[in-house]
């Protein structure tokens, strides 16, 4: 049991990423892609604050030295581990992985507006946002322009000849 | 030490029900091939989280979450999906084979690693035992303020946090040369042009209901931007949420009072203008720390020696008094919130303001 309470949040965590991977690779609309990479960074963020909290922990904002809540908080505890966990009489969840993934949403939102207005833009150059129709006419376009290509050259070397 | 043994408490059994929760919605975001209903399953996703982050200790990155995930990037990904298209096309399940096996064959190997993590909550797991606890133990002394995660970004990790400030400006920046400033808008049309179109607006007004709702909240969301700014030395909050909390505002006010209304009130250029201030405003700070004396973004070093010296309270022994750090922290968050503030409704004009094109090719059309 106790096993299984210590990887189950992993386990979640890594089915979500997994899930935001498969949606960016599936799907062949743009857009679609960039919801399955929103679901991709805020799982790693749920994996983060995974690894950040402390068994009986709080928020990390230090408590006043007078607060009741400081002996609510301790007597939830057993002793012992309280011994070994606790920094001035509170058990405060770890700050940093907090700060990492904070900043890494705002800065996630900035990008994701970024890729939103790349696939306005191939929408208005294309005409869609699907991957395969934008492929499809690229390949028109290509094909065009290397008859037009070949036909320049035949024009030259008979203009040679 | 003894060694750690994880065991169940209500916390652990919220945390495994909300992350039931949230394979649920990605079940549903991976079937439809509505984009509007991704987008919106998009958003409970973000408040699922959310909560989740709260039950983990993380009131901060709940916070950010909740403003960010289900409000503004909901925002964005609508705007898109207009200009764009709602549906996306049909699958055959032979597509869907070689993706599902590369994420099966990833998830397997990641589990596999997994186990060699720590368990879920150890004290002495190495992320918590080593740097995060010796913020925690030093910040009172360093820094001064009670809100851990306000001091480890503001001052510990500030050049970090100056570097994420650029991306979100650049971001915007980046939005902008694609997308233009929203001058393609109503907002810019010529005012001949234009009150013609307000009126006819005005005329097929059915949100009554909403104006009059969205007059009496859209004062008291930018009240409590300022509200999360300067508290966030205190309690969960900062300048990236009350940035975002205050485009949220601006942004429900185009959404109902049109978006010419709104660039009446807070021009592009403003927005355009603040960006680069909060950035400028950052730095700033470290260069006149290196002026007096002391490191890029050393708030100790803010005030000259002789000033400091004068101020109430700066004798005190211990750190219980610090001007500079305080002072610092005030700015610099000042300087996020113009940025990461003026950024989003930047973006926001960027994206309705094509939208005006697109809604006028479809009365055309």
């Amino acid at each position: 049991m106790s096993s299984f309470v210590g990887y189950a949040n992993y386990f979640a965590v890594i089915i979500l990423m997994m899930g935001g991977l498969y949606v960016i690779f599936s799907t062949s609309n743009l857009i679609k892609r960039m919801i399955g990479l929103s679901i991709l960074q805020t799982s790693v963020g749920l994996f983060y604050i995974t690894t950040s909290k402390v068994f009986g922990g709080t928020v990390p904002i230090l408590i006043d030295e007078d607060d009741p809540a400081r002996a609510e908080l301790a007597s939830r505890l057993d002793p012992a581990y309280f011994e070994s966990a606790a920094y001035d009489g509170v058990v405060y969840s770890n700050p940093l992985p907090h700060v990492l993934i904070l900043t890494a949403i705002v800065v996630g939102v900035a990008t994701l507006a970024v890729g939103l207005a790349i696939a306005v833009r191939v929408r208005e150059a294309y005409g869609t946002v699907e991957r395969e129709e934008i492929e499809r006419k690229d390949r028109i376009r290509h094909a065009h322009e290397s008859y037009e290509d070949e036909l320049d050259e035949t024009e030259a070397s008979e203009a040679d000849a | 030490m003894t060694e750690y043994a994880p065991h169940l408490d209500t916390n652990t059994i919220v945390n495994f029900g909300l992350l039931a929760m949230l394979l649920a919605v990605l079940v549903a975001i991976v079937r439809t091939r509505s984009l509007l209903a991704a987008v919106l399953l998009m958003g409970i996703y973000s408040l699922i989280s959310a909560v989740w982050f709260v039950v983990l200790d993380a009131a901060d990155v709940a916070f950010t979450e909740a403003v960010v995930g289900a409000g503004v990037s909901t925002a964005f990904l609508l705007g898109a999906i207009l200009l764009t298209r709602t549906e996306s096309l049909t699958k055959r399940w032979q597509d869907m084979v070689m993706p599902g096996l590369v994420c099966v064959g990833a998830g397997v190997l990641l589990f596999y690693a997994a186990l060699d993590l720590p368990l879920f909550g150890d004290p002495s797991a190495p992320a918590n035992a080593h740097v995060g606890r010796f913020y925690i133990e030093e910040t009172k002394n360093d820094v001064g303020v009670p809100n851990i995660v306000t001091a480890v970004l503001a001052s510990y990790r500030g050049f970090d946090t100056l570097g994420e400030t650029i991306v979100v400006f650049a971001g915007g920046i980046g939005v902008a040369l694609m997308l233009g400033f929203g001058e393609r808008s109503m907002g810019d049309l010529p005012p001949a042009l234009r009150s013609p179109v307000m009126e006819a607006l005005a005329e097929s007004d059915h949100h009554v209901v909403l104006r009059s709702v969205a007059k009496l909240l859209i004062p008291i969301i930018a009240l409590y931007a300022f509200y999360v700014q300067f508290h966030g030395e205190v309690g969960a909050g900062g300048g990236f949420q009350a940035g975002v909390i205050f485009a949220v505002a601006v942004i429900l006010h185009a959404l109902i009072f049109g978006l010419a209304d709104t660039m009446d009130a807070i021009p592009p250029e403003l927005a355009r203008a603040f960006a680069a201030l909060g950035v400028l405003l950052y730095s700033g700070v470290g260069v006149i720390n290196m002026i007096n004396g002391g490191n890029f973004l050393d708030y100790d070093h803010l005030f000259p020696l002789a000033f400091e010296a004068g101020l109430p309270g700066s004798h005190l022994s211990g750190g219980y008094h610090h001007w500079g750090q305080h002072f610092g922290i005030i700015i610099i968050e000042l300087g996020v919130l113009f940025t990461v503030a003026a950024t989003m409704i930047a973006m926001f004009y960027a994206f309705a303001g094509r939208a005006a094109d697109v809604v006028g090719e479809g009365a055309r059309g």
